[in-house]
């Protein structure tokens, strides 16, 4: 019996063992890339792509004080200001648009809503391409090229049909009686939606303001086509401008500058790691 | 989130408060038709900021688009119609045809590998282990910085000539064949390590799905005889299939669409932006040429409908194909 239960403890730590080894296997090279660009960002630019080892011998910090001139005449902060200014309009939108639809869709009773909501599913695998000209069109004719309303216009009329989908999943799922009790002491919709159900839907706002956050943090195709003034770029802008001017000149700039840039998004998801990825694997089992 | 037992009290302890003015329940209860009148006025304000979305900003421009397609159009004269002539010298473009060939290999070759992985590293942190929760969040992170510039930068560093890649292929395998970036042919494959390496999106979808297998069944299969493929084969890929489904459709459908990493990893000096000798011409890559750097707006729109053909034909055969393989009996992932 005790000579069983010792080769199953044998069996677990062997297995053990090798299941370590494997996650760890993994880690590596799913690290390597970013482990390379903290490294590289201490390396002298000759050294960045010419030297093997992944931290210099002797680190220097010239490629971030470097940094402090700015990128053709336009200073780094500018352009974090500009990605703030986009990410957080685009999270207020987003929240205010996908709530409210998603209110209508998960407990208002109206004629057309299945239809309305195939229409609005069947958006969530439109090739955003598509729509690339046309809407270059009709901005254009509006006269909002170089602003920054194209990017935000979309986040407050809830294009984004994942986070209104993200939302009605959560709100289906809070208790009905809730409603009919605020029913019966007479709050309309707006009432019921703004005091019981938004509050409740807490973790779906914050998934999806922080998606929000990161997308718009990332997005490159949207400010390449509206913005033209660097003074306007975005971070990931102003680091396509790097990479064409300086390029491999200053290959430790450009590698301390791709670092700053992903910053605030490792910093979102350290923080919010668990919301982030219980909205992925919800968004994926229900649908 | 509140208990249900919670709100059952919260209920009749808050209903005689809200009765305290008569005035507001007295009035008979309005009739049928004004109630419904009312709930779908209530829907249609709830839904507008969507619904000005979608018809000012997808259906509209759907539409125009599609016009656009069969019209000669460089944004400033007007539109002139040229029937399908936007077509056949779509047809008759080399680079056009490179740029399918160019995004069907990504697509085909990425897709299944970054599912792949997804499903056995899943499968390994399916198991409950110390250090679990660490490994699943560390493996997530490059999903949500993998399309960006940063990313496409370290990529384009680490495949570039004398690059670590390019040291290793030397040092490991001894074959000299340079960076991977700087080749026609091989700086595609740069790009599916990339999307391989943002596995962990659909990973964590798998995780979850994972979870809901009832454990019953193993046990059962295995005082059956059943070993563990046979387990795997028989209960574990079965219950998973709405799972894979999910994302097999989505990843397919967003591998059609990569742009940002295409441009920047192949984009070289000299506004080059599809890579050596068009190595990396993913398709949007070509979009985007030809209608804001050629101002071809016009047969850009052309070439956007035919990648929403293609796409659409994928998606309706991955949902004509699910009846042979997708089991909803398990009530997991069911609609």
């Amino acid at each position: 019996m005790s000579a069983l239960a010792a080769a199953v403890r044998r069996r677990k730590t062997g297995g053990s063992l090798v299941w370590h080894f494997a996650a760890l296997a993994v880690l590596a090279v799913v690290l390597y890339p970013a482990v390379w660009l903290i490294g590289g960002s201490f390396k002298p630019s000759d050294d960045v792509i010419g030297s093997l080892d992944l931290f210099p011998g002797d680190p220097i910090t010239d490629n971030y004080t470097g940094l402090k001139e700015g990128i053709a005449d336009v200073s780094i902060a500018t352009f974090f200001g500009n990605s703030l200014y986009l990410a957080i309009g685009s999270v207020i939108g987003v929240l205010i648009s996908s709530s409210l639809t998603a209110y209508a869709f998960a407990r208002v009773r109206f004629a057309g809503r299945n239809i309305f909501f195939t229409l609005m599913i069947g958006t969530l695998l439109l090739p955003y391409h598509v729509l690339l000209i046309p809407q270059y069109v009709l901005f254009q004719k509006l006269g909002w090229i170089n602003t920054y309303t194209p990017l935000l216009i979309g986040k407050y009329l809830a294009i984004d049909a994942f986070f209104v989908f993200l939302m009605v999943q959560f709100i289906r799922a809070l208790p009905k009686e809730l409603d009919e009790a605020a029913r019966i002491d007479g709050c309309g919709h707006a009432r019921i939606y703004l005091s019981i159900v938004l509050p409740l839907c807490r973790p779906a706002l914050i998934t999806s303001a922080i998606f929000t956050f990161i997308n718009a943090w990332n997005d490159f195709l949207g400010p390449l086509l509206y913005l033209n003034e660097p003074q306007q770029y975005t971070v990931s802008l102003g680091l396509k401008m790097f990479v064409d001017q300086e390029g491999v000149a200053n290959y430790g700039g450009m590698i301390a500058m791709s670092l700053v840039a992903l910053l605030p998004v490792l910093a979102f998801f350290l923080i919010f790691q668990r919301f982030l990825i219980d909205g992925m694997a919800t968004s994926g089992l229900k649908g | 989130m509140t208990s249900p037992s919670s709100l059952k009290s919260a209920g009749p302890a808050a209903a005689p408060a809200a009765a305290g003015p008569p005035d507001r329940r007295a009035p008979r209860p309005p009739g049928l038709r004004a109630r419904r009148r009312r709930e779908n006025l209530a829907g249609y304000l709830f839904m507008s900021p969507w619904l000005c979305g979608f018809l000012l900003l997808t259906a509209g421009p759907m539409a125009v688009s599609l016009y656009l397609a069969f019209t000669d159009f460089n944004l400033f004269d007007s539109p002139k119609w040229i029937g399908l002539d936007n077509f056949s010298e779509m047809f008759g473009d080399a680079r056009w045809r490179k740029s399918v060939e160019v995004t069907l290999l990504y697509v085909v070759l990425g897709t299944p590998l970054k599912l792949a992985a997804a499903l056995g590293v899943a499968l390994l942190l399916a198991q409950k282990r110390r250090g679990q929760a660490f490994y699943r969040a560390a493996f997530y992170a490059p999903s949500l910085v993998g399309a960006s510039v940063s990313v496409a930068i370290v990529w384009k560093a680490i495949f570039s000539d004398d690059g670590p890649v390019d040291r290793a292929q030397r040092g490991l395998f001894g074959v000299d064949v340079g960076g991977w970036i700087g080749d026609p042919d091989w700086v595609l494959y740069s790009l599916v390590v990339l999307t391989v390496w943002q596995f962990g999106a659909p990973m964590v979808i798998f995780l979850a799905g994972l979870k809901q297998v009832p454990q019953e069944l193993y046990e059962a299969a295995e005082v059956d005889g059943a070993g563990p493929w046979r387990r795997f084969w028989n209960i574990t890929l079965p219950i998973l299939s709405p799972v894979m489904f999910f994302n097999v459709l989505l990843e397919t459908i967003h591998s059609f669409q990569i742009f940002a990493s295409a441009y920047i990893v192949g984009g070289g000096a000299g506004g080059n932006a599809c890579g050596p000798a068009d190595g990396s011409l993913v398709y949007t890559c070509y979009l985007y040429v030809q209608g804001f750097e050629n101002s071809r707006m016009g047969l850009a729109s052309a070439m956007a409908w035919m990648l929403l053909l293609a796409v659409g034909l994928v998606t309706a055969v991955l949902f004509w194909s699910q009846r042979r393989w997708v089991h909803y009996e398990g009530g997991v992932g069911s609609r």
